[in-house]
């Protein structure tokens, strides 16, 4: 998978890097776009990004290490973010992913297996009013207890509906 | 007389010009040239399908007049004088005059649009009143008058340190050479806050108007807005902010007909809380790992690409229009001592309404609980609130009644911080809390000094060993220790605040430190290796609630039977605790 080869590059990236070659400050936006794009940074693409903005290979690592967002591995289709931000950490924000693991079987960082869904800490994602939070591919739910979980994860798809019953 | 300005506006200026061209002979015509200057505007604040005509400074507005008419109208210019039957006072009656607002307690300056307008509506910033002190700093007002009236409102930084904003344009003013940047530092990392994601989301332009004006005032031609990519949203509002400025003539090359070029674009950050440090910052922005270097030089020296640059924080610039507008003895006439004007805070944690307000500096921390938040949420007890996030502190209920300023929360232990005010009951643990924003400290550093990322380690370590039943009271002297080398040496302010919250609440609850190290309990019950959980049998009446929400299943009994619940298979997380109706359930 890491070695993948890219055969072509994605135009929309193309024309990303095209524009924004000659600007001050774009090593960053361009990983983004990447991201956005192919939903993480695969070693073959980082390659790609290297030569055609003629930075070293070793300054895009150190960079997609550096920070928090940039993904190595693919996440899962539903990307789960539980905020533990103080607010939510306050509000039981510990619960939520403890109650992930026990349906999904995964702990933070992890996929599960039919690559369905993946579960990540974030810091704070701005709607501490609503604490506890979390973000499924997009769509923010808030004010959420354990009890909660199994619907919400029923919207992307019955497997979990089944796993419900194990759990309640 | 003074000079006079003339801006015309005409709908379409691409075919007509008559307006102009009129007023630009008469001048000529009368060699009025060094007294009365005349501007084509594509901005002027008002929607018409006819010319207008705005005459600064006494911002004076023609609108509904025929071509026949411009002579009188040139005229009355020329002397002073005003032509009453085309004098439009529409603009000056709709802007809004931020007051103290008696019966919330708050004074909204930085919120000041905040849910009153479309975000995405450029036309209702400017009805409101915007873009209207832009005007006037860079047709009235010299840079050099901008960078005063700033420094004598005694504004001071709101992302964290509280530096005085006047002064370090002029700093940044003063440097040689031509290339200078200004930055918004967008990048909000305190965990628990959302000050400036409001502010961006809700009224963007209150912050382009003040870049602009920075910009003006301290000679820069491009800006930079440094996001957080995880403000969608922000991020979205902003960037058709920023195209509708655009189109307006208010960014670009000679905004509103001056010879003033300027642009502003974002540059998203990636989720490192460090970069929120500004030289941090301006490595990410540059393309590097986010890692703080060493002051001086200061950025007002060798700032981004080694130019001279000055950062401010989302709510101080959107302070700066109003300043701008009002002048400098309005802002300075609210607040108290060297905080002048006012603060936005998010109120989160215990409280009944958490929420964002703002309030004039010098209101009490019980006056923002109480009366602004609606006190604690299900009228338990308070036991402290933390400010300035992950390098702040946490105040006791002693100290409800001090006054919310920079000098009094740095006198009781505390910051001001960028504005998370977190509300914490009798149910949170200090040490529970204490432990957890270290983790997010440790988290955090960058770990390029050792103080920081090995003292950081070493406070979470001790600590996570006194929440798990093994503390010694050595350990309290050790975390001083510790905490000291750490403020002492560390690179950058993350690492010297890491140890606050700790001190803190040494000071000011140090009763729980050694509750959980010498009787190893942690009366709130958050430190699951310090509490039992266990079924009283006089007390229970076998209804199995508490077996049925029991997520580990360790609870047994039969149905109208006293329950049990196996200590070996519990994992504490107290659901029984909370859902036993009869109080049948005992922590200890
Ligand atoms: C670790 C760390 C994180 C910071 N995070 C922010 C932040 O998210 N937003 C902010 O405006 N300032 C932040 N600051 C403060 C900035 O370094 C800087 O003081 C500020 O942006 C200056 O603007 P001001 O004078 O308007 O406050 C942070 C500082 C440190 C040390
Ligand atoms: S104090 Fe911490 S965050 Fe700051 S430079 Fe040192 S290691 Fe990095
Ligand atoms: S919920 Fe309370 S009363 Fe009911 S079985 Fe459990 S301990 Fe007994
Ligand atoms: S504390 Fe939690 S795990 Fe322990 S018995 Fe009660 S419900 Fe079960
Ligand atoms: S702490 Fe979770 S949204 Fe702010």
């Amino acid at each position: 998978m890491e070695t993948q080869q890219i055969a072509q590059l994605d135009k929309r990236l193309l024309d990303f890097i095209n524009e924004w070659k000659g600007k001050k400050g774009k090593e960053i936006m361009i990983l983004h776009k990447v991201q956005e794009i192919y939903g993480f940074l695969l070693r073959a693409l980082a390659m790609e990004v290297s030569r055609l903005i003629d930075l070293p290979l070793a300054k895009i690592y150190g960079i997609i290490t550096f920070y928090h967002i940039f993904k190595l591995k693919k996440p899962g289709k539903y990307q789960i973010s539980v905020c533990m931000g103080t607010a939510c950490y306050l509000k039981g924000g510990n619960d939520i992913i403890s109650e992930l693991e026990n349906i999904l079987g995964i702990g933070v960082n992890c996929v599960t297996e039919d690559g369905k869904f993946s579960v990540e800490v974030v810091r704070c994602v701005g709607c501490c009013g609503l604490a506890p939070v979390m973000i499924i591919h997009g769509k923010t739910y808030g004010n959420l207890k354990k009890g909660d979980l199994p619907k919400i994860l029923g919207e992307y798809g019955e497997s979990v509906l089944l796993d419900k019953e194990n759990h309640v | 007389m003074d000079n006079q300005y003339i801006f015309v506006w005409e709908p379409d200026p691409s075919k007509s010009k008559a307006v102009y061209n009129y007023l630009v002979k008469k001048v000529n015509d009368r060699n009025l040239g060094d007294k009365v200057e005349v501007f084509k505007s594509t901005y002027i604040g008002l929607t018409s399908s006819r010319p207008i005509i705005r005459i600064l400074p006494n911002d004076t507005i023609y609108k509904d007049f025929e071509q026949e008419d411009l002579g009188e109208i040139f005229e009355a210019i020329s002397s002073g004088r005003k032509v009453n039957r085309f004098l439009c006072e529409f603009e000056s009656k709709i802007a809004p005059v931020p007051e103290k607002d008696s019966h919330s307690k708050q004074f909204k300056i930085v919120l000041r649009n905040v849910g009153y307008l479309d975000p995405e509506n450029i036309d209702e910033y400017i009805r409101r009143g915007g873009y209207k002190a832009m005007e006037k700093a860079i047709f009235q007002m010299k840079p050099e008058e901008i960078i005063k009236e700033v420094k004598e409102s005694g504004l001071r930084g709101r992302g964290g340190a509280g530096f005085s904003t006047g002064l370090k344009w002029e700093l940044t003013r003063e440097e040689p050479g031509e290339e200078k940047y200004v930055i918004c530092n967008a990048d909000e990392g305190d965990p628990g806050a959302y000050m400036d994601r409001s502010v961006l989301e809700g009224d963007p332009h209150s912050v382009i108007e003040g870049m602009i004006i920075g910009g003006f005032a301290v000679g820069c031609k491009e800006g930079f807005i440094y996001i957080r990519a995880e403000y969608p949203l922000a991020i979205e509002r902003l960037e058709k902010a920023l195209a509708s400025a655009r189109e307006y003539g208010l960014l670009g090359k000679n905004i509103l007909g001056s010879d003033f070029n300027f642009d502003i674009e974002l540059r998203w950050g990636a989720g490192a809380f460090v970069c929120g440090e500004e030289t941090a910052l301006m490595a990410s922005i540059e393309g590097r790992r986010g890692n703080p270097t060493p002051r001086p030089p200061f950025p007002s020296q060798s700032g981004l690409w080694k130019k001279p640059t000055f950062i401010n924080n989302v709510e101080t610039w959107a302070n700066i229009a109003p300043i701008i507008e009002k002048g400098s003895s309005w802002f300075s006439s609210i607040g108290v001592g060297k905080s002048k004007g006012t603060k936005v805070f998010a109120v989160t944690g215990k409280v009944k309404n958490p929420g964002l307000i703002e309030v004039p500096m010098g209101t009490t921390l019980r006056e923002i609980i109480y009366d602004i938040s609606g006190g604690i949420l299900g009228d338990k007890k308070f036991k402290a609130v933390q400010t300035g996030g992950p390098g702040g502190g946490v105040i006791p209920e002693k100290f409800l009644d001090m006054s919310v300023d920079y000098e009094t929360l740095q006198s009781i232990g505390s910051m001001m911080g960028s504005g998370g005010l977190i509300v914490m009951d009798e149910d949170d643990c200090m040490v529970d809390v204490n432990k957890f924003y270290l983790q997010f400290s440790v988290d955090e550093s960058c770990g390029k000094c050792s103080p920081c990322r090995i003292g950081g380690k070493q406070l979470l370590d001790t600590i996570s060993k006194i929440t798990a039943g093994n503390g010694d009271m050595k350990d309290v002297q050790k975390i001083r220790n510790i905490s000291m080398a750490m403020q002492k040496a560390s690179l950058c302010a993350l690492g010297q605040t890491t140890p606050n919250p700790v001190l803190s609440a040494l000071q000011y609850f140090e009763n729980e430190y050694i509750e959980h190290i010498t009787h190893k309990k942690c009366l709130t019950g958050k430190c699951r290796d310090l509490v039992q959980y266990s079924i009283i049998p006089e007390k229970c009446i076998g209804c199995g609630v508490c077996a049925m929400k029991c997520p580990v299943k360790c609870i047994s009994g039969e149905k109208k039977k006293p329950h049990l619940i196996d200590g070996n298979k519990c994992v504490k997380c107290g659901e029984c605790f909370a859902s036993c109706k009869f109080s049948a359930i005992k922590r200890s």
